[in-house]
Order: structure tokens, then C-alpha cells, then sequence
């Protein structure tokens, strides 16, 4: 995790013009904030085929043929894809990796940002490249891709066997495998879909379709011993390391854990099942009846039901709060607890959860202006841009990133300010 | 009305298709026995039992089938023919049924069938043929006889969530270069990639970036000129089509559905507008969404033809001068009968071109291009079957031809390559286009 302890939480306001950026290049692309508030940056077109980034009106010291999906890491370093001469890469703060590739995408962060993964193809075959490093194997094509939880080592699944157009019976064989820092598994799958590495690296989980009909979890290669009639992505309990998935049977849907029904309850969907740090709340997102949506902790689900859809699902790490956005038509609502906030919005992003577990707040839009919400109070700004709030170490402050009339603000404001 | 000509009418030739050749030869009564009672009790409910329990084989839905119609109104093409010869029998028989009889089967649900409900329309208990057809699908699936074509199309949906194995470098770099070819006509247009908070996601089928790249540069150039705030995903989840649907593997079509949805809800869009196609909209907005335990999409699709209304509806479009070269329009299933976009089709036609020229029947009437449903998809063993199952639609065209038609608009990337082969081999000599394909040449560019 990040320290925020060393972030300025004490100056009130900073401000960085962006407007101006316009006069200065051909086309200013949409702003990213850094994940401390003290820069904003954006991929600037200078000329025909000549890009740069600004960063707080500065632009790095090298222009690219082309440059996208710029990102901050969650250390704060700037990352994006960039090409020159046919070549792409990975630049971090304008510097790019030594190592070229014919195409790189999918850019995966650690949650510290010390480690930086993509995926990358050159002469036609694919590999994962962590911090500039190609694993020493390559495939003919990779489909899915994860990051360990420390993000010290990658996955993907990897094609393993040739197989020519229309050749369907050879690919019933079975043709894939999931490879983990390019070492591919000795099984073969007709399917293999996401996938979760443990903690300690030891173990990679995947869903797999062992023929057309039958889907299981296999680990480390290995499949469960039961079959199902389909399942989502699984996790790895926090703690003991299990494996946990929805799955599903006899036209319904249950978490199953090592191949065994963890959950009673039966559900019409389940999936984005999340723990808490100690692995003893597992949320998931379920729909109970036909067309309605909710969350259930433990396998018992809210009261509360919403009609169009329920994401971004949230749990605290001492398990506590759960959180969740939720869409009533074409509005979304905010539920934490399984209660509702009482104002609705035309958007949502992810809740945020404090350090106290006990706060949380988001970004919010109505009517394409921006702000956030804290424990059910909006703060009362109509911003042109916002990025999601950030509580300080001690939960008792707020950093708030916007743009407002063309200038970029960090903020620091009392949580009280907000919720009163 | 005149006779459409045949080019060098063809013997129908035994079709040798891999994936129901081998299929079949791994079959046994008692496999078929169990997979048509697992189907019959696990999936289906009342809708089936009602169905059949209804028809009265009153054949007043025959006539609506355009392979009936085509085929000299020969019974074994009619709707509850075709219904008679698969999952009545299959009922009949309490599932035990040769392998031969399900070649038969395989055959009649694939390829003899489009799904396109226009005879449910003439039904006087709205019995839904295509969905009786759907479950025949389902146990081909179970059984694993599925022509070969289509088949590793749903495998390339599998491995790729997209229909054409497109890679997941190939589509950012697709949209990346016709971004930069576009910039050459509109300097400073972009193809935003994962552009989070857009208003719009646009979702196109994977044909697009792997033969007609040029449909996405139109889109964006539209997209450009009417000022849109959208975007469009670098990862999967890009392309809204689904052959599982029409192979009854619904796992798969839960599956690309699920991505396609949580794409769109990854990037906090509103709504997601798809290109002319019509088989992906009646999979996003009935059939896959609701495999997942959404009644409704989450993320509200807009059809190109829709997206088109509004943007000319609200003068964002500005046109140079209207289309001139008289046009007639085909209905797609999905869309019309299917998604009611009839009248907002119309509105589109006429502010884009000069003379339209309606075909007949048209809207929810229209006859099937015969492609759709997967039909298209099954390849070219069954080609021949195709467009001569779908003589009437040569006939509907060139009635439209005769009153001065000279192209066809057709907002659906299958009516397209179905209506093509019709008119080739029926020597129809018209034109077929996309909205898109109009919109672009006709709209105002910069100088
Ligand atoms: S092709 Fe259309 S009209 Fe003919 S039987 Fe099938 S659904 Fe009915
Ligand atoms: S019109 Fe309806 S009742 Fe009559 S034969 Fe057709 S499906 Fe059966
Ligand atoms: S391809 Fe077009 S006309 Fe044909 S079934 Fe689909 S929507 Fe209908």
C-alpha cells in the first residue's frame, strides 16, 4: 500500500492552469491527476505525428511518434504507451524502457506502483514484460493477463498448440494453458478466462472449459475434481490461500471454494466476489430474482434490491463496510451497509473506503458536472472534471482533484466541511 | 413482376461439413436420449410445453417463411414443418431418435431456419418458431454437432471474445491506424481509447477491424463532425456480436455478453452505441443480457440507426446535399421486427437521400436477407441453399429495382453479405450500403 503520510495535507489549495496547454499544442488530450494531487498531465499533440506529455505545463524532454492510455502508477510515477520508428514501449516519467517491443497494451500496476506489467507482442509472438523485462518464453497468443498481489510476478493464458482455421476437433483437444512468469502449464484447455495468482506467488487460478460443455477451476494446472455448468472469475482467500468462485449448477449460481459448495444459498448470478483483509467477509455481487440486484455478505444478501445493475463492490479491510454502487433506470445510487444514500446521480465511480473503514466517499456526476460525495453529503462544487477523493492517514482530511473553469485544483479540505 | 434470372442453377451437392460429419459419428441413441431430456427438463419451462400443446397446424404461418415461399411452397420449409421434422419428434420419441435423424435436425436449425420471427407475426397464438428452433440449436450443441463454420466462430468468441480472432494487440493498432488515415482528412481527429467518463462507448463486430477498417474510420469521422464525446475500449469487451447465441451455446454468450457490458460500465459511459448490425442487438438486448439476470441492459444500447436519428434529428450532422441516387430500404429483423427502429430507419433514409423507394412488405414485414441467425455463418457448403431458399427477396428487390431503386440501404452488417450474394446470383446489378457509408460521403468535411 501507499504511505500518504509524506503527501502535503496541510497546504489548503494549488492550482495549475490548463487552458493555456491549449495554445501551446495542436490538441490537448483529457487530464489525469496524480494520485497525490501534486501534478496533472496530459498527452499533447505537438505536430504531425510528433506527441509529448504535459506534466503541470511542462512537457517531458522526448516527443514520441504516438503516445496512449497514460497512467499514473499508484506511486505517483507516470506511465504511458509510446512508439517510435514502429517500435512501442512503456515510458515511466518520459524515460522509456530500453526494451521495444512490435506492440505493447494492457499496462497492470502493483498496488504500491513499484511494478509495472504489459502486455507485449514482437515478431508475432506474446509475452508479459514486468518492469521492462520479457519473460524468456514466448507464445503464438495470450489472451487474459494478471499481477500478483505484490505484483512480482505475472500470468496470462498462453496459446500452447498449433491449430489452423476452422480446424475445430483440434481445438476441442484443447490447445491453451496459463502460464505464470512464462512458465505455461503442462495441461491443455479448450478455454482458459481470468485468473488470480496467491499472495505468496505459489499458486495461479483459473477458470478453465475442459471440453465445451464442462467449466472448472484449475489450479497450478491442476482442475478441480467437480465440474460445473459455468463459472467466473476466482480469488484467493487472503489468508489460507484457498480458491474461491462462483459457480454454476443446476441453473444457479454459488461460490464454491476448492471444488466444494462454500456457500448455501443459490442465486440467478454471482460474481466479484471480494474479502476483507482477514478473509473473513467474502461480498459478492448477486441477483436473488430474476432482474434484481444486490449484495450478499456471507451468502446472506441485503434487503434492499435495485432493478438495473449493482458494481463496484467495495469491502473494508477490517470488513465492516460494504460498499457498492447501484442503478435504479438511468441513476445511480451510492448503498453502503446495504442502505441507500438518498441522492441519486447520472454516475458513479468506485466508493472509497477510509482508513477508519467507517467513511466513504465517491465521484459523482449530474448533469456533466462533477464532484464527490462523502457519508451521504455532497460537497456543493459543480466541477468540469473530478478524480476519486482521498482520505489522509489519519482520516480526518480530504484531497480533493479537479478542474474548475480551466484550472487544474488540489485541495485539502476538513472531512467535516463535507459531511457536516 | 419480372422473374429475377438464376446464373447457372447448380445441382444441390451432398454438403460435407466437418462439424456434424464428425459429430454425428460419435453419436448413439442413448447419448441423443439423455442430452434432448436434460435439455427438455433442465432448460425449458412452460414457453415450450405451451407451444406445443398450441398449434393447431392451421399453416396460416407458412406463407410467411421465405423458404417456403422459395422453395415452391414445398411443406418440409415451412415453419411448423420444420418444427415437425426436429423437436416434435424429438418430444414424440421421449428424445430417443437416431443419429441420423439429428443430421437432419442440425441441418433444418442451422441452415433452413434464419430466426427472424416474421412467421410468429402470422401465428394466431404468436407461437415463436425461432425460439422452438433456438432449442433445437441448444441440443445440437449438447450433442456437439455443429457445422463447422459457425463453430469456430463461437470458439474464436471464446478465446477472444471476439467473433474473428482478432489478437489483443491487432484491435489498438487497427483503431490506432485508421486514426492516423483519418487524421490525413480530419487533422485533429482521435479514436479515444479507454477514455473513462466518455458519454458514449461505441462497439462495433470484429469483421470491422479485421476487413472493413474503413467502417470505423467513417464512424469516427461522424463521431468527429457531430462532436461526440465517446470512446471505444483498447481490451476486450469491443465487439458486440455473438455467434453463441445462434449455436445455443448460451455459457459463451453469457460470457461475451458479461464483457461487453462490464466494459461499457468499466468506462462509466451512458450508453453504448453499436454499429449496423442486427444480430449483436438482439443479442445485447434480449437474449444475452437476459441469460445473466438482466431483464433489461444495464448499459442502454442505442443502434446505429437510432444514434444516426438523433444526431440528424438535431442538425449535428451537416449534409452537403442529400444522397442522390434513388435508394430502397431493407428492414432488418433484429432491428425492426425485432427492435421497432422502423419508423426512425425511415426518418434517416429521407434526410440522407433524395428518393426512397420503400420495398414491399417492408418494416416489421420485410422479408428475412436469409443470412441472419447464424445462416451466413454456417459457410459455403450452404451457400446455394441460401439464396435459393431465398428467391421472394430477389423478387421483393427487384420489384423495387423496376419502380427505380438503385440501392439498397441495408443497417446490418449480415443483411449486407446476404443481400449480396442474393444479388449476384440472381444478377440483380444494384448497389448495397450502410447509413454510415452514405452519411460519410454526403456530410460536410473540413476543407
Ligand atoms: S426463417 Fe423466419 S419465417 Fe421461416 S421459419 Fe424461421 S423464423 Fe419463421
Ligand atoms: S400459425 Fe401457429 S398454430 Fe398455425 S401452424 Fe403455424 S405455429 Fe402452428
Ligand atoms: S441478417 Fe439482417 S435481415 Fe437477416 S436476420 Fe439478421 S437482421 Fe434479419
Amino acid at each position: 500500500m501507499i504511505d500518504r503520510s509524506n503527501w502535503d495535507w496541510e497546504t489548503k489549495e494549488k492550482a495549475v492552469p490548463i487552458d493555456p496547454w491549449k495554445e501551446n499544442f495542436s490538441w490537448v488530450e483529457e487530464p489525469y491527476a496524480s494520485p497525490d494531487g501534486e501534478q496533472v498531465a496530459a498527452i499533447v499533440n505537438i505536430d504531425e505525428g510528433e506527441f509529448n506529455v504535459c506534466v503541470n505545463g511542462e512537457t517531458w524532454e522526448n516527443p514520441f511518434e504516438k503516445i496512449w492510455y497514460l497512467r499514473y502508477a499508484p506511486d505517483g510515477r507516470l506511465t504511458a504507451l509510446v512508439s517510435d520508428t514502429a517500435e512501442w514501449t512503456v515510458a515511466v516519467n518520459g524515460v522509456p524502457w530500453e526494451k521495444k517491443f512490435g506492440y505493447v497494451w494492457n499496462t497492470l500496476f502493483s498496488p504500491d506502483g513499484k511494478n509495472i506489467a504489459v502486455a507485449a507482442q514482437a515478431d508475432g509472438e506474446y509475452c508479459m514484460a514486468l518492469n521492462g523485462n520479457p519473460w524468456e518464453t514466448t507464445f503464438q497468443n495470450m489472451t487474459y493477463f494478471a499481477m500478483s498481489p505484490d505484483g512480482s510476478k505475472t500470468a496470462a493464458v498462453v496459446q500452447v498448440e498449433d491449430f489452423g482455421e476452422g480446424e475445430i476437433h483440434k481445438f476441442q483437444k484443447g490447445c491453451f494453458t496459463a502460464a505464470l512468469d512464462g512458465q505455461a502449464w503442462d495441461t491443455r484447455f479448450v478455454n482458459l478466462w481470468n485468473m488470480a495468482i496467491s499472495p505468496d506467488g505459489t499458486k495461479l487460478a483459473a477458470e478453465v472449459r475442459t471440453s465445451l460443455y464442462d467449466y472448472s477451476i484449475a489450479v497450478n494446472g491442476q482442475v478441480w475434481d467437480k465440474t460445473f455448468q459455468c463459472v467466473w472469475q476466482p480469488v484467493i482467500h487472503p489468508v489460507t490461500g484457498s480458491v474461491i468462485a462462483p459457480v454454476r449448477t443446476g441453473g444457479k449460481w454459488t461460490l464454491s471454494q476448492d471444488g466444494e459448495f462454500l456457500w448455501d444459498q443459490r442465486f440467478l448470478q454471482v460474481w466479484h466476489q471480494t474479502f476483507n483483509a482477514d478473509g473473513k467477509t467474502l461480498a459478492a455481487i448477486v441477483s436473488p430474482k430474476y432482474g434484481r440486484w444486490t449484495v450478499a455478505v456471507n451468502g446472506q444478501p441485503w434487503v434492499v434490491t435495485f432493478g438495473t445493475m449493482v458494481s463496484d463492490l467495495v469491502v473494508s479491510s477490517d470488513g465492516s463496510t460494504i460498499a457498492a454502487l447501484a442503478k435504479e433506470g438511468d441513476q445511480w445510487k451510492i448503498v453502503v451497509n446495504g442502505s441507500p444514500w438518498k441522492d441519486t446521480f447520472d454516475m458513479a465511480w468506485k466508493p472509497v473506503i477510509g482508513p477508519d473503514n467507517k467513511q466513504v466517499g465517491a465521484k459523482v456526476e449530474k448533469r456533466g458536472k462533477y464532484t464527490v460525495v462523502v457519508n451521504d453529503r455532497i460537497w456543493p462544487k459543480e466541477c468540469d472534471a473530478a478524480w476519486d477523493p482521498v482520505f489522509s492517514p489519519d482520516g480526518e482530511k480530504i484531497l480533493l482533484r479537479t478542474v474548475e473553469n480551466g484550472r487544474y485544483l488540489r485541495r485539502i479540505l476538513p472531512v467535516t466541511e463535507i459531511t457536516g | 413482376m419480372a422473374e429475377p434470372a438464376t446464373k447457372n442453377p447448380v445441382e444441390e451437392q451432398k454438403v460435407v461439413d466437418e462439424g456434424i460429419d464428425v459429430g454425428i459419428s460419435r453419436l448413439t441413441e442413448d447419448k441423443i436420449e439423455k442430452v434432448i431430456n436434460q435439455v427438455l427438463k433442465g432448460e425449458t419451462g412452460a414457453r415450450l410445453k405451451t407451444y406445443v400443446s398450441t398449434c393447431i397446424h392451421c399453416g396460416l404461418c407458412s406463407e410467411a417463411c421465405h423458404y417456403y415461399m422459395s422453395n415452391d411452397k414445398d411443406p418440409k420449409w415451412s415453419p411448423v414443418g420444420k418444427i415437425k421434422q426436429t423437436i416434435w419428434e424429438m418430444i414424440r420419441k421421449k428424445g430417443r431418435v437416431s443419429p441420423e435423424f439429428i443430421r437432419r435436425a442440425v441441418e433444418i436449425a442451422h441452415t433452413e431456419c434464419n430466426q427472424c420471427r416474421r412467421c410468429m407475426q402470422f401465428c394466431p397464438f404468436g407461437i415463436d418458431i425461432a425460439y422452438l428452433i433456438g432449442m433445437v440449436r441448444r441440443i445440437c450443441h449438447k450433442l456437439g454437432v455443429t457445422p463447422r463454420y459457425i463453430q469456430d466462430t463461437v470458439h474464436s468468441h471464446s478465446v477472444t471474445m471476439n467473433q474473428m480472432w482478432v489478437k489483443g494487440d491487432e484491435w489498438p493498432d487497427t483503431l490506432q491506424w485508421q486514426e492516423e488515415e483519418a487524421r490525413g482528412e480530419f487533422p485533429k481527429l482521435r479514436i479515444p481509447l479507454e477514455k473513462e467518463g466518455a458519454d458514449i462507448m461505441y462497439s462495433v463486430i470484429a469483421p470491422e477491424p479485421k476487413f472493413q477498417a474503413q467502417l470505423i474510420y467513417q464512424a469516427a469521422a461522424i463521431m468527429e463532425v457531430a462532436g461526440v464525446n465517446w470512446t471505444m475500449p483498447a481490451d476486450k469487451g469491443w465487439d458486440n456480436s455473438d455467434m453463441a447465441m445462434f449455436t445455443g451455446d448460451n455459457e459463451i454468450m453469457g460470457r461475451i455478453k458479461r464483457t461487453h457490458f462490464e466494459t461499457a460500465s468499466r468506462l462509466r459511459v451512458k450508453r453504448i452505441v453499436m454499429g449496423e448490425c442486427g444480430h449483436a442487438f438482439r443479442s445485447v438486448y434480449d437474449t444475452g443480457n437476459r441469460w445473466l439476470g438482466w431483464s433489461q441492459p444495464p448499459i442502454p444500447i442505442v443502434h446505429a440507426i437510432d444514434f444516426y436519428y438523433e444526431l440528424l434529428k438535431g442538425n449535428r450532422i451537416p449534409i452537403k446535399e442529400k444522397f442522390k441516387e434513388p435508394v430502397t430500404l431493407h428492414d432488418p429483423c433484429n432491428v425492426v421486427r425485432g427492435g421497432g427502429l422502423g419508423e426512425k430507419l425511415r426518418y434517416v433514409a429521407h434526410a440522407l437521400c433524395e428518393t426512397v423507394i420503400e420495398m414491399y412488405p417492408n418494416r416489421e414485414y420485410n422479408y428475412c436477407c436469409c443470412a441472419g441467425g447464424g445462416v451466413i455463418n454456417c459457410g459455403p457448403p450452404y451457400k446455394l441453399k441460401r439464396v435459393k431458399g431465398n428467391r421472394v427477396k430477389a423478387e421483393q428487390l427487384m420489384d423495387a429495382r423496376t419502380r427505380g431503386a438503385k440501392v439498397i440501404i441495408a443497417p446490418c452488417h449480415n443483411c449486407h453479405s446476404g443481400l449480396k450474394d442474393i444479388k449476384d446470383y440472381y444478377d440483380l446489378h444494384m448497389d448495397i450500403k450502410f447509413f454510415g457509408d452514405i452519411i460519410y460521403k454526403i456530410m460536410e468535411k473540413p476543407e
